[in-house]
Parts: C-alpha cells; structure tokens; sequence
C-alpha cells in the first residue's frame, strides 16, 4: 500500500492551528480576515499560541475571540491597552496582545493608547487602519482622509470643519518608550507578506523584552468605501498609501 | 501573623486591609479625600511584589482592574465621586463580564465637581448599578476604621466567590479619620476559590474567552436570567446591619457609615433620658437588609423610622420600599459639606 510519504505530495499551504475552521463575519474584501489569519500565523510560528492572551476591540473585530483558538478577553471601546497593561504585569510569561481599529485606537481610546506606550509597556499593538468605523456603519474615523465622503462626512472631510487625518503612528513614534513602529498595507499579496513579516517582529519584540511595538495595517473596507474588493485595493495603493506612507516609523 | 494595634487613618486602614486579604493589583488616579489610600498601596505593592499603577485616568484604572481581573489576580481601585463617574462603564463591563473586584469609593461633595467635604450623596449610584445594564454590585459600609479594614477581607471573598464588583462605600470623614485598630491576616484565599476561567494561556486546556458581548438572538436574556438568579441569592445570603435596642424602641434612627456614629451617640444619650430610641445600622447597602425593615413594620405599627444621611434622602427611598407605607418614615438630611448634627437630630426627633 502506498502510504502518503511515499507520494510526492507535500502539504505546504493549512489552516493555522490558532485558527478556527469557521466562516467570519466580515464582509467581502474586508482586511480584517486576513489580519487575523496572519496573527495566527505568527503565532503559530512563534509556537506561543499556549502563551498568548488576546485583547479583542469594540469595532468589528469585537468577536475576534470566536476566531482565535487562544485565551482572549474583551475590552470596553478604547480601553484595550489598559486592559493589556494589567495583564502583561501580573503575567509576564504570557504574551499579550492588543487588536484594534483606528476608531478604538487612536479616537476613544487615544488617551490608554498613549500612555501605555509612554511607560513603555512591553505589548505588541496589531492596529487596524481602515479610515472608518466599520461597525457603526462607516461614519469618519480620526483616519478618513480629506475629501473622503462617510455617513457623518456627506460632503467629505474638510479640514476646516473636521481637521486632519491622525497620524498617530508617527505620534507614538516620538515617545521614548515606544521601540518599534511599521505601517504596512494589505493592497498585493507581496504587501501582506511585508505585514505578515512586521507582525511577527512586533511579537518577537515582546518575547525578547524589547518593549512597546506596534503594527498599522492599511486594511480594505470596500463596504463603507463603497467600492468592489479590487477597486478597494487600487484605492489604498493610489490615495491611502500617500497619506499613511508605508515602512517602518521606528 | 500576630496581631498588633496601631494608629492609621481610614484610607490607609482600607489599603492593609487589602493587602492582608491578599489584593495584589492596585491602579488609581488621585483624587481627594482618598490620596492616603494610593500613596500607601504605591509603597505596600512594592513590599509585597504586588503590581502598582498610576493610571492617566480613573477610566484607564478601572480598565486595569479589569484587565488584572480577567487573568485571576485580586485586584482593586479607589476613588473619590468624580472618579466614581468615570469607572461607571468599567463596573458595567465587570458586572457583564462576571469578573471579581473591590473598588472603594471614599465620597465627597456633589454634583459635578462639588467640593472635598464628606458626603453620602453616591447611595443611589453604588446600590442601584451605576452604569448602564441591569447588575448590581455588592456595596460594604464600615463606620469605623477598624470596620474599614475588616471588611476588605469580606470584599475580596464575596467577590471571588459571585463573581461580581463589590464596592466599599466610605466618606471623606472615615477616610481622613485616625482611629486604633487592630491588624489581623484577612486572608482567607487559602481556602481557595479556584478560578479556571482565568485568562492564563491555553496550555493542556481549551482557551478561555473574557467577555461581555451577546449578540445571539436570545443569549443575552439568557445571561441577564443567570446574573438575576445571582443577585437573588445574594439577596438571601449576604444581607447584614446592625441593630440596637430594637426590642422595645418606638423610635428607629436610620443610619450608614460615619453618619450612623453621630446617630449611636444621640441614641445613647437619649437613652440616659430613658428615651426609647433603637437604631438599625445597614452595613450592606446593596443588598439592602429588607428583613429587619419588613420585620419591625409588620410586628410594630406605631414605629417611627428616621433616616439620617449625608444626603438629601437617598436609602431613604430603600427603607420607605421596604416599609411600604405601614410604618411612618422621616428623614433628617444634610450634603455638600454639611453634616447633620446631633443637636439637630435630637431636635428632629423632637418633633416626631
Ligand atoms: C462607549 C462606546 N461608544 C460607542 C460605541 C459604538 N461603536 C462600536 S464600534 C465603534 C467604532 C469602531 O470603529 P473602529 O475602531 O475604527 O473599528 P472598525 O469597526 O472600523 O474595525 C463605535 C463608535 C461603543 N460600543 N461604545
């Protein structure tokens, strides 16, 4: 009998075992299921996933938990670093992690966000920039770009009326405690491996005790961009990437 | 551990009190009348290798005490009313995501900013919730410093074991005050409340979820149902006061915390008078203990209940519930720095 070794055939491509085998929620061409798969990926890799507690966001990502086959804790809107400061002090053996939107991160929670980087707590930030609130149904995010029309923009942003997109990477990037900042991009296969990649140096960073590292990822919307996948895609490499430029911040 | 007194104020009695009970995550933000507390568990959290956190936000330390919760350390905050408000939403989440607390609220004068005068004007925010969502939280009242340390050990163990927020009201008075007290080890952890939902790591288990979200269609009334059944029991259980010559007294003062001493000493010295004053000292707000309420209004028609508070009649509304219109209930209330005296509780009941 011929048995599976004796084939040629070789597995190279599975499900993450810090996946679930279940469908998501998101919608079409959203960055998030991708996001969440690379995590699991790293964490995989890193062989940490019985070491690791995630802090799951209010925002769409708020059932990350159901997908993740890890310890996971919710945190109110915002407050996901201060959640994540408690932990990680009382269990430095565990690797703990915070997942949030730009609405969670750097609007109602921009105060926990600041402050847990500038003690430099030792945590690994996976934040997800989609220049909306997806969850509440597209409504400006601290990240919608000038021009960009959303539910509470219907004219689009104006800087005289709604200010300007946050950069709050380049913000945190000048706090002593922070020690490694990158933006990256989900627009081309080649782009998701770059962020695969800042991922896992964010969670090595941790292992390592280096401190406080952070991950922005250009993530599709195309349901409150209004556009299909592909043009989504198009529209963070020509317009987003301009604003948030790509690379690493520190 | 011996047994040793020592001279401490209120706030600081509440901090080894927690410490002894085994608290090992504190994070807070200042505010007065409570700084003692803070600035004493800054240094006691470095003897005993515990965690210290000066939050950036009353918001932020409520958040901590989730988080510090959610992986299975006792841990606690402390606040004064401003700060109170803005732990609401964290109380919420606790309540809703069933984790163990002790969060002290030493309170000051109100609305707004008020001022930093003793008060009992947070009565309704502590029993009825506070936040949004239909829980309740466990609220202790000591009256004494010596109480203050005491019941932390009660805290830390009622919250282990329902899974649930208990608050330690206090005012500015019993914070600031210095009384002799007795240090004694309050921890009964050993007796062990295991806690396997503890967010941990997932090794040789299946992950453990922390949560408070219940999206499915029938879930969340599930939940409330259980929360609900909780509280009931607590109800039953966990009610507890202190009373005083109830017996054969027609007149009942009504009195919590530093107000019930002003109300024990117009009591004694009514009682020189052959005056028959009794006196029911609620020493768990939420639950509040109804039986002895329904009791003395059933057996005794012609009682006369006085509530006396720091506020304009907030467990007033609680007793005149549990009475329910067949005793007579008066009320004799100051707030915002004022504080009814026993010249004037004496001339209330007077009147009565
Ligand atoms: C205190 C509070 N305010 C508002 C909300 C409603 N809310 C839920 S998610 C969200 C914004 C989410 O946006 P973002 O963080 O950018 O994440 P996304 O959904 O885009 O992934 C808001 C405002 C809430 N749940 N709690």
């Amino acid at each position: 009998m011929l048995e599976r070794n004796d084939l040629a055939i070789k597995k190279i491509f599975s499900r993450p075992k810090s996946l679930r085998d279940m469908q998501t929620h998101y919608c079409a061409g959203c960055g998030h299921g991708i996001t969440h798969r690379l995590v699991a990926e790293v964490v995989d890799e890193l062989e940490i996933r019985e070491r690791v507690i995630a802090v799951a966001p209010v925002g769409c990502a708020v059932v990350a938990y159901d997908y993740w086959d890890f310890d996971c804790s919710e945190a109110a809107h915002g407050r996901a670093l201060a959640v994540a400061t408690a932990m990680k002090r009382l269990r430095p053996q565990n690797i703990v992690f915070t997942y949030q939107g730009d609405g969670d991160l750097a609007a109602i929670g921009t105060n926990e966000t600041i402050h847990a980087a500038n003690r430099g707590e030792n945590l690994t930030v996976i934040f997800i920039n989609n220049a909306v609130y997806g969850m509440t149904g597209g409504q400006m995010a601290p990240t919608t770009l000038i021009g960009q029309r959303t539910t509470t923009t219907p004219k689009g942003r104006q800087e005289k009326i709604h200010g300007w997109p946050l950069r709050i990477s380049e913000m945190l990037a000048q706090l002593p405690g922070v020690k490694y900042i990158e933006r990256v991009s989900l627009h081309t296969p080649s782009e998701v491996l770059k962020a695969k990649q800042a991922i896992k140096q964010a969670f090595k960073n941790q292992i390592d005790e280096v401190g406080f590292s952070l991950v922005e990822i250009l993530s599709p919307c195309p349901t409150y961009w209004e556009m299909s996948p592909p043009e989504a895609l198009e529209w963070i490499k020509q317009v987003m990437v301009k604003e948030f430029p790509l690379g690493k911040i520190k | 551990m011996m047994t040793k007194r020592i001279l401490m104020t209120g706030n600081e009695a509440i901090a080894e009190g927690a410490i002894q009970a085994g608290c090992r995550f504190y994070a807070g933000y200042p505010i007065t009348p409570q700084n003692e507390l803070t600035a004493y568990m800054a240094r006691r959290m470095l003897q005993v290798k515990g965690i210290f956190i000066q939050a950036e936000s009353e918001l932020s330390a409520i958040n901590m005490v989730f988080g510090a919760a959610a992986v299975g350390e006792r841990a606690m905050t402390s606040s004064s009313s401003p700060g109170m408000s803005l732990k609401q939403e964290g109380i919420s989440y606790l309540a809703g995501a069933e984790l163990p607390a002790v969060i002290v609220n030493i309170m000051r004068g109100g609305p707004g900013l008020g001022n930093i005068a003793p008060s009992q004007s947070d009565y309704f925010q502590a029993t009825r919730g506070g936040g949004h969502g239909d829980y309740r939280c466990i609220v202790l009242a000591p009256s004494c410093v010596q109480e203050a340390y005491n019941f932390m050990g009660v805290a830390f163990d009622l919250a282990d074991r329902y899974r649930i927020p208990v608050i330690v009201l206090g005012d500015g008075m019993l914070g600031q005050m210095m009384e002799p007290m007795v240090i004694h080890s309050l921890n009964r952890k050993a007796k062990g409340i295991e806690k396997p939902w503890a967010l941990t790591g997932c090794q040789a288990r299946k992950p453990n979820v922390i949560k408070s979200f219940y999206l499915k269609e029938g879930d969340l009334e599930k939940f409330n149902l259980k929360l609900q059944k909780k509280y009931r029991l607590i109800q039953q259980k966990e009610a507890c006061y202190e009373g005083l010559f109830l017996d054969d007294a027609k007149t009942i003062l009504v009195a919590y915390g530093t107000m019930a001493r002003i109300a024990k000493n117009v009591l004694y010295k009514l009682r020189e008078k052959k005056k028959k004053i009794g006196l029911v000292r609620p020493i768990t707000l939420w639950p509040f203990p109804k039986g002895i309420f329904q009791q003395l209004s059933v057996q005794r028609k012609r009682l006369v209940a006085l509530v006396i508070e720091m506020s304009y009649g907030q467990m007033l509304e609680d007793v005149k519930l549990c009475t329910d219109g067949k005793i007579k209930v008066e009320f004799c209330g100051r707030a915002g720095g004022g504080i009814p005296t026993e010249r004037e509780i004496i001339k209330k009941i007077a009147t009565l």
